[in-house]
């Protein structure tokens, strides 16, 4: 009986504090349509602030809270809505995740560098009122509980009569059907979504700075305990405050019951961790089919595709130049060469997915690790391991895809997260998967007896695969499946009416996509001799995901640049402490700079290329055009003809209804 | 941004040499790099009622996306009330007056009916006085305050739209395609509304593609094409020019 209290009491903590970033998120997302996947690195920065104030200068603990959430969060808000997310309100769903997830990185890089990790100076913040408690049926509850519940209380009494009983709460509900309409009513509706920003801001501090206790002061644990309030926020449907309530309640009751298993730590830990997330898999597969909006072409960017003869010259020029670059490098360099090229492969999946298709994944270099992990198993160095495990990487991911395609890209882009998280915790790490050291060793293919043992001569192997895929891929793209592709992309609704099955089309895409994914895993193997779960966690796909936004995720050239960037940046930040965060303010400020032209920083430096040699032919040279410039025909376009006459990319307003 | 004063609110009955309520010259918009107004002029007598005509794709929806400052012109001078007032936001405009029931149904479809109207107090008005009006003037809605107005029917919501629109105690009203989607009698109807409202001394500014109802109300009427205003007199000498138009198919 006090087990079971004293467990109830634990869930309930953790369900109150849950709820009250949840309904933060639900709260952004009812007002303003953007899915906040930086929330809780929100939650995370608020924690460090919360400690410098309190715990490093020795401010009160009221002092410290009152500046947080009254000047902090509220000027976060400001900003965070003046320079994010008032770009990303009407932009396609993939550029909103792409945005946010920048947001969520650059926060990270943010704390790393301005709180790097210490080891003289251990940071940590203690609960309230430290180990102070009071009995509750035989139990001793802490203070700390006490307040976080009623905290979780006062926020949904406080946000009932916001949403419900104010004019601008009212305003806030209606702004996200309609801000011109808004407009035209007399109201201010950047006013009003500033509004919404500076309270999710301050509900995500206050999350945060209730569970710093329990997860210590880390730039990731506590962010990633606040994305198991996605879970809960799920369960409303991002919609509903109560059945955020409810879902955050019966998650922190989960959490806590969950300590009546015994076992292996893997499992207790695992278990822990991975309930939020399999309840967030779950919820993602049970929820109802969100109905097609028509007329949704926002802000659609075309890049130009060139010429099969075009491609094809350029991709074998493009291979001799790199093996000749290649020669040149010492063998450290040649290694990190191999694995940037690694990387372009499996940017190559996202090219197909996210820059042909619009589907985020946020667990694409999972695939890559079954893939290699799957090499390994085989141990063996004919190409038949190679082919197996692209196979059955294609199977994961179309098993993943499956069950919710049908919804729409936020919910498939959560549901890959999941995905990726589950496969750390309970996959990854168990002893069957990598051995119990965790690494498993991996021999190098040899093709028709060559064995490219030598490190230079594997990286051609590489280089090949990657110049085959890219000329495949644009074949793909010139094509019908092409085509489709990105009339499905940019008007799913009316593809509803072409009787062409779109959620099997859609579960093939992502099943190549992982099954290239699988491929570049399995060269990676081949590449390092190993592979070890490491390499390939969850959260290492979000700046995969970035640095190929900022790169450039249409093209082919893209891939490539993307693939040297992540390589590049980790080793950049390693030269010197005052780096620390270099890699993820990269990656994060670049994609939220760069997310409205998902076309990157290759096309950018194309365009200043063609200023200064304007007749340079130029492969995959990239354009944007007019959402809804009445020539439909052009954008397929296959030759650059003149294309400095074709107007800029525009996001459409909602007067085609 | 050009500051609006509030001024408007008992000037209807202005003498007839004060400055019109609207002027527009030399209006240009474009969408991108489309252009779709190329120059118009316009004006807008006070206290009149002015259709303003024209098909498919005339302009006549953007034409009035500017007037409200849902979207800059490009080139061109905006007057309001003798103003100039191009570039202001349409929340500005709005509260000082100016107007608009957009095309389609310009409700909040998950607000209630009453919610929607409160949300009309943002004009400046106080929400007490916008109800009791907007009941009075329309008995059906206070039948259905509490109901979802996307649940309402379509001229239920075209009732609300207008309540909305007044709520503002506009000097300027601009209504685009009233009669949308609505049979014929619920149009008649609701254009009996307008010539009342219009009879209250409101200049008005009605968009309509089948001119009748429309030019039963109207004082004067202009008609659109290409993005130009074409032709502009009496109503009764618009609707030769109307019928060159859409049937002798000059370009
Ligand atoms: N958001 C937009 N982006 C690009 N072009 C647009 C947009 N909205 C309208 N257009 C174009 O502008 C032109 C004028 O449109 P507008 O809606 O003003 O016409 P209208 O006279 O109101 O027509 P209707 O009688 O059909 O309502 C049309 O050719 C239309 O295609
Ligand atoms: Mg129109």
């Amino acid at each position: 009986m006090d087990v079971f209290v004293s467990y109830t009491i634990y869930g309930l903590f953790f369900g109150a504090a849950y709820a009250i970033a949840a309904s933060g998120l639900v709260l952004t997302y009812t007002t303003t349509r953007v899915f906040n996947l930086a929330h809780g690195a929100t939650s995370m920065v608020a924690a460090f602030v919360f400690w410098q104030l309190h715990v490093d200068k020795g401010m009160p603990t009221w002092a410290a809270i009152l500046l947080v959430l009254f000047v902090f969060a509220p000027l976060y808000g400001i900003v965070l809505e003046r320079l994010v997310m008032r770009r990303v309100s009407d932009a396609p769903v993939g550029v909103m995740l792409v945005m946010t997830l920048g947001l969520f990185l650059f926060l990270i890089g943010i704390a790393q560098q301005i709180w790097p990790s210490n080891t003289s100076k251990y940071r940590y913040v203690t609960q309230f009122f430290g180990t102070k408690s009071f009995p509750v049926f035989g139990v001793q509850m802490y203070y700390h509980y006490l307040i976080t519940i009623i905290a979780a209380a006062a926020c949904a009494a406080g946000l009932y009569v916001m949403l419900n009983r104010t004019r601008i709460g009212t305003a806030m509900r209606a702004a996200v059907d309609n801000r011109e309409l808004l407009q035209l009513f007399g109201a201010n509706s950047n006013r009003v979504s500033i509004l919404s920003w500076i309270i999710g801001s301050q509900m995500a501090a206050v999350a945060g700075i209730l569970l710093v206790a329990k997860t210590g002061l880390d730039y990731y644990q506590l962010t990633f305990l606040v994305i198991n309030a996605f879970a809960a926020a799920m369960l409303g449907r991002l919609r509903s405050l109560p059945f955020t309530y409810l879902g955050s309640i019966l998650l922190g009751l989960a959490i806590g019951y969950s300590q009546y298993v015994h076992g292996s730590e893997l499992l207790e830990n695992g278990l822990q961790f991975a309930l939020p997330t399999l309840m967030l898999f779950l919820i993602l597969i049970f929820v109802p089919e969100v109905r097609l909006r028509v007329g949704q072409v926002k802000g659609v960017l075309a890049a130009n595709v060139p010429s099969a003869r075009r491609a094809l010259t350029t991709g074998v020029v493009f291979f001799f130049l790199a093996l000749f670059v290649t020669e040149l490098l010492n063998p450290t360099n040649t290694l990190r060469f191999g694995e940037a090229l690694v990387f372009g492969i499996t940017m190559l999946s996202l090219v197909l997915l996210t820059g042909y298709g619009g589907y985020v994944s946020l667990s694409q270099l999972t695939f890559v690790g079954v893939g290699a992990a799957v090499v390994c198993k085989f141990n063996t160095s004919s190409p038949v391991a190679i082919l197996v495990a692209v196979l059955i990487t294609a199977g994961v991911g179309a098993a993943v895809a499956l069950p919710v395609l049908r919804l729409t890209g936020l919910y498939l882009a959560l549901a890959t997260m999941a995905f990726g998280q589950l496969m750390d915790y309970l996959v990854f790490n168990a002893s069957f998967m990598f051995g119990f050291g965790g690494k498993i060793n991996a021999k190098r293919v040899s093709l028709f007896g060559y064995d490219f043992s030598d490190t230079t001569s594997y990286v051609a192997l590489e280089l090949a695969v990657f110049v085959l895929l890219g000329l495949g891929l644009l074949t793909i793209r010139r094509g019908a499946v092409g085509r489709l592709l990105i009339a499905l992309r940019d008007s799913p609704a009316a593809c509803a009416t072409l009787g062409l099955n779109q959620r099997w089309f859609r579960v093939a895409v992502f099943s190549v996509s992982a099954g290239v994914a699988g491929l570049a895993g399995a060269l990676m193997a081949g590449l390092q001799g190993y592979a070890a779960p490491g390499d390939y966690k969850e959260f290492q796909s979000l700046p995969l995901l970035l640095a190929a936004a900022v790169a450039g995720i249409t093209t082919v050239s893209g891939a490539f640049a993307g693939g040297l960037l992540l390589m590049l940046l980790p080793v950049l930040a390693a030269t010197s402490t005052a780096l620390s965060g270099l890699e993820f303010l990269v990656l994060g400020g670049g994609a939220i700079l760069l997310a409205r032209d998902p076309n990157g920083l290759v096309n950018l430096f194309y365009r200043g290329m063609r200023a200064v040699v304007p007749r340079m032919p130029v492969p995959g040279w990239v354009t944007q055009r007019a959402a809804s410039a009445p020539k439909p025909a052009e954008v397929d376009g296959e030759e650059d003809e003149d294309l400095d006459e074709i107007p800029e990319a525009q996001v459409a307003g909602h007067g085609v209804a | 941004m050009t500051q609006v004063e509030h001024d408007h609110n008992h000037n209807h009955a202005a003498p007839r040499s004060a400055p019109p309520i609207l002027e527009l010259i030399n209006v240009h918009a474009a969408y991108g790099r489309i252009e779709v107004l190329r120059g118009v002029d316009l004006t807008v007598p006070r206290g009149a009622v002015l259709a303003l005509l024209g098909a498919n794709g005339a302009g006549k929806t953007t034409l009035l996306r500017v007037i409200s400052g849902l979207m800059e012109p490009t080139e061109g001078d905006i007057h309001l009330g003798g103003m100039h007032v191009s570039g202001a936001s349409p929340d500005a405009l709005t509260r000082a007056g100016v107007t608009m029931v957009p095309e389609g149904r310009g409700v909040f479809p998950n607000l209630t009916v009453e919610e929607n109207l409160w949300l009309g107090s943002y004009s400046g008005r106080h929400v007490d006085k916008i109800l009791t009006e907007a009941y009075h003037r329309f008995p059906r809605l206070k039948e259905r305050r509490r109901q979802l107005a996307g649940s309402l029917s379509g001229g239920e919501q075209q009732m609300l739209s207008l309540a909305r629109a007044l709520a503002a105690d506009p000097a300027l009203l601009l209504l685009d395609e009233l009669s949308m989607g609505l049979a014929p009698l619920i149009v008649e109807s609701l254009y009996d509304r307008v010539a009342e409202i219009a009879e209250q001394g409101v200049s008005i500014l009605v968009v309509e593609q089948f001119a009748s109802s429309a030019l039963r109300v109207a004082d004067y009427a202009a008609v659109m094409h290409g993005g130009r205003v074409v032709a502009t007199g009496e109503p009764d000498e618009i609707e030769s020019v109307l019928t060159e138009l859409y049937f002798g198919g000059t370009a």
